[in-house]
């Protein structure tokens, strides 16, 4: 699988707070409508301006904080194709694969990637392509590449269980 | 034989194995799946699934805190689909809005035991862990396919192992040394580790410090934290329902740790987490004088019958500044008793504190005192992120209860010793 799509750059420890706010947890429920809510506290931009396909990259420790899983849909429902970090906190990972939204860490990419910049991310050979050139991140194997290629968590349950 | 981490030999055990290590896949089978208000989301993602029935209806825990009583329609429906949804499938082990904050409920409840393995969608899981269990936070979908398989898959994490010695000074207390070691190693000095508490000061630690080291080492990215059994985790949990089979399990001796971190608890002082960030340390001193406008005592972090009398220590006899709103939150139903009967409740309201239902309460931003533009406030809880109070331009600095009393006092920031 590969992604081209325009860089929303953002710095280190982005937390779950600031990607979808707690006070919408249990009153913004539909998918679209998380998208309208995404990066609220950090970029009112970012929910007006993404466009499908778009590319969030971040420094290190992208999703630290709560469990909420709205933190990956309203990304994913935006349009976002996948996020490229320096690393990610454990939850949000899972959460990011479970729901079928590709989390690259690719740290040595992070401080060379230009807020704006088109840049492809080929997920199968694990090559991230910038302006600034090329740089390589481990591919995804084991149950995260399974759950991925699968499409999520749910589709792979699905399977798992004899249901489709 | 590989000599193993507390997190190697638990999910070894686990998953059936004699040994595992670092880095290693295991697929396991919970003991408990714990979610809260969440659980109509879970709910959702579980049908989408297509499974008819939840595998283990007795393995699913569900406790009602985050927005509890339901602050608006909205919440008030998410709860009714949850009431719903516990009644159709059978699930065994529902606590309505009655009982408190579920990282409190659930140890009281019997479902944290040495040994056991707890997923919970909920980031302060990892609370648990000082009980001697493999205690990790999770996702919706997950927990989802949680109740639907009965299964998960974990990577086997390496260890970080914090040992502690001496005592702390009077005043200076567990949130004091969490706030300190979130500073010292970062908002991600865990990331995808285990954290074992070791040392001889462990055995002086309360079962109280023990849950707020467990529960704060989520702050620093920890897939779990883990405190030895001892006599006072069976004396907490003598009078509890006996949930599954315990195992204790301890480390080898031995045992390989990517980092030995040492703390002296008599070097530690009064902390703060200033804004925006958990890891944006400071000690009380050096923020004196700053004024609040807001200061809460309680949540999963602080909200135990320890943290209360150490408060209120501090505030009896005194008033609480005409400037500054206090909101005390006790973890749950049982503490609140307790606090009645140790005359605590008392001290706080003439104090002229504000005792609310136990629940998350504004923590996170949903109801009973959020923020307004501007405002600040000093709150024992885990976070601090900007808007995690309801308001992006609001200030929200974490401290221990003694810290927040003393603050609450004197309408400024201000050291307890």
């Amino acid at each position: 699988m590969k992604f081209t799509g325009k860089v929303w750059k953002y710095g280190d420890d982005i937390n779950t707070d600031v990607l979808f706010a707690g006070k919408y947890t249990y009153t913004v429920t539909n998918p679209k409508e998380m998208a309208a809510h995404a990066m609220e506290d950090l970029d009112p931009r970012f929910a007006k301006e993404v466009a499908k396909g778009d590319i969030v990259v971040a420094g290190k420790n992208f999703g630290c904080g709560s469990s909420r899983e709205q933190a990956v849909i309203c990304l994913r429902e935006a349009g976002v194709s996948c996020v490229v970090a320096g690393s990610f906190a454990r939850i949000y990972f899972r959460n990011a694969v479970n729901s079928g939204l590709p989390p690259v860490q690719c740290p040595d990419a992070i401080a060379n990637i230009e807020n704006g910049e088109t840049v492809e991310v080929d997920l199968d050979n694990g090559i991230l392509t910038c302006k600034a050139g090329s740089f390589r991140f481990p591919a995804f194997d084991g149950e995260v590449q399974s759950i991925l290629s699968a499409g999520g968590l749910i589709p792979y349950t699905r399977r798992f269980l004899g249901l489709e | 034989m590989h000599k193993m981490t507390f997190a190697e030999k638990a999910l070894a055990y686990a998953s059936g194995k004699q040994e595992t290590q670092a880095g290693a896949v295991v697929t396991v089978e919970p003991h408990i799946c714990l979610s809260h208000d969440n659980s109509a989301a879970i709910a959702k993602n579980f049908k989408e699934i297509g499974a008819a029935n939840v595998r283990y209806p007795d393995r699913i825990l569900i406790i009602l805190d985050h927005c509890v009583p339901a602050a608006d329609e909205k919440n008030a429906a998410n709860h009714r689909d949850i009431r719903e949804f516990v009644r159709k499938q059978g699930i065994k082990h529902f606590y309505d809005i009655n009982y408190g904050i579920c990282h409190q409920v659930l140890p009281e409840e019997g479902f944290a035991r040495p040994g056991g393995v707890i997923v919970g969608s909920d980031s302060h899981t990892t609370t648990a862990g000082a009980f001697g269990a493999f205690a990790v936070g999770i996702g919706r979908t997950e927990a989802a396919a949680v109740w639907a398989t009965g299964k998960m898959w974990l990577r086997v994490p390496e260890t970080i192992r914090i040992e502690l010695t001496c005592e702390f000074r009077r005043r200076v207390g567990a949130k004091d040394l969490a706030l300190k070691i979130l500073g010292d190693i970062g908002a991600d000095g865990a990331l995808y580790r285990a954290v074992e508490f070791a040392g001889p000061a462990v055995a002086k630690l309360t079962m109280a410090d023990r849950m707020l080291l467990c529960n704060l080492a989520a702050e620093a990215g920890a897939k779990n934290a883990f405190f030895p059994s001892d006599k006072k985790t069976r004396d907490f949990l003598a009078t509890a329902p006996k949930r599954y089979e315990e195992r204790e399990i301890l480390p080898d001796e031995g045992a390989s740790y990517e980092r030995v971190i040492n703390y002296d608890l008599s070097e530690i002082e009064p902390g703060l987490a200033c804004p925006h960030t958990v890891d944006n340390y400071s000690p009380v001193t050096k923020k004196a004088g700053t004024v609040i406008h807001e200061a809460l005592i309680g949540t999963c972090t602080n909200g135990r019958i320890e943290d209360f009398r150490e408060a209120a220590e501090v505030l009896k006899g005194k008033k609480v500044s005409p400037t500054v709103r206090l909101l005390v939150f006790p973890a749950s139903t049982r503490i609140y008793r307790q606090m009645i009967k140790e005359g605590l409740a008392e001290i706080f309201l003439d104090a002229g504190g504000v005792l609310m239902n136990s629940g998350c309460g504004p923590c996170l931003g949903a109801h009973e005192g959020v923020l307004a533009v501007g405002e600040v406030c000093i709150s024992t809880a885990n976070r601090n992120f900007k808007g995690r109070m309801g308001c992006n331009e609001a200030f929200v600095y974490l401290a221990s209860p003694a810290t927040v009393a003393a603050s609450a006092v004197a309408g400024t920031i201000t050291s307890p010793v």
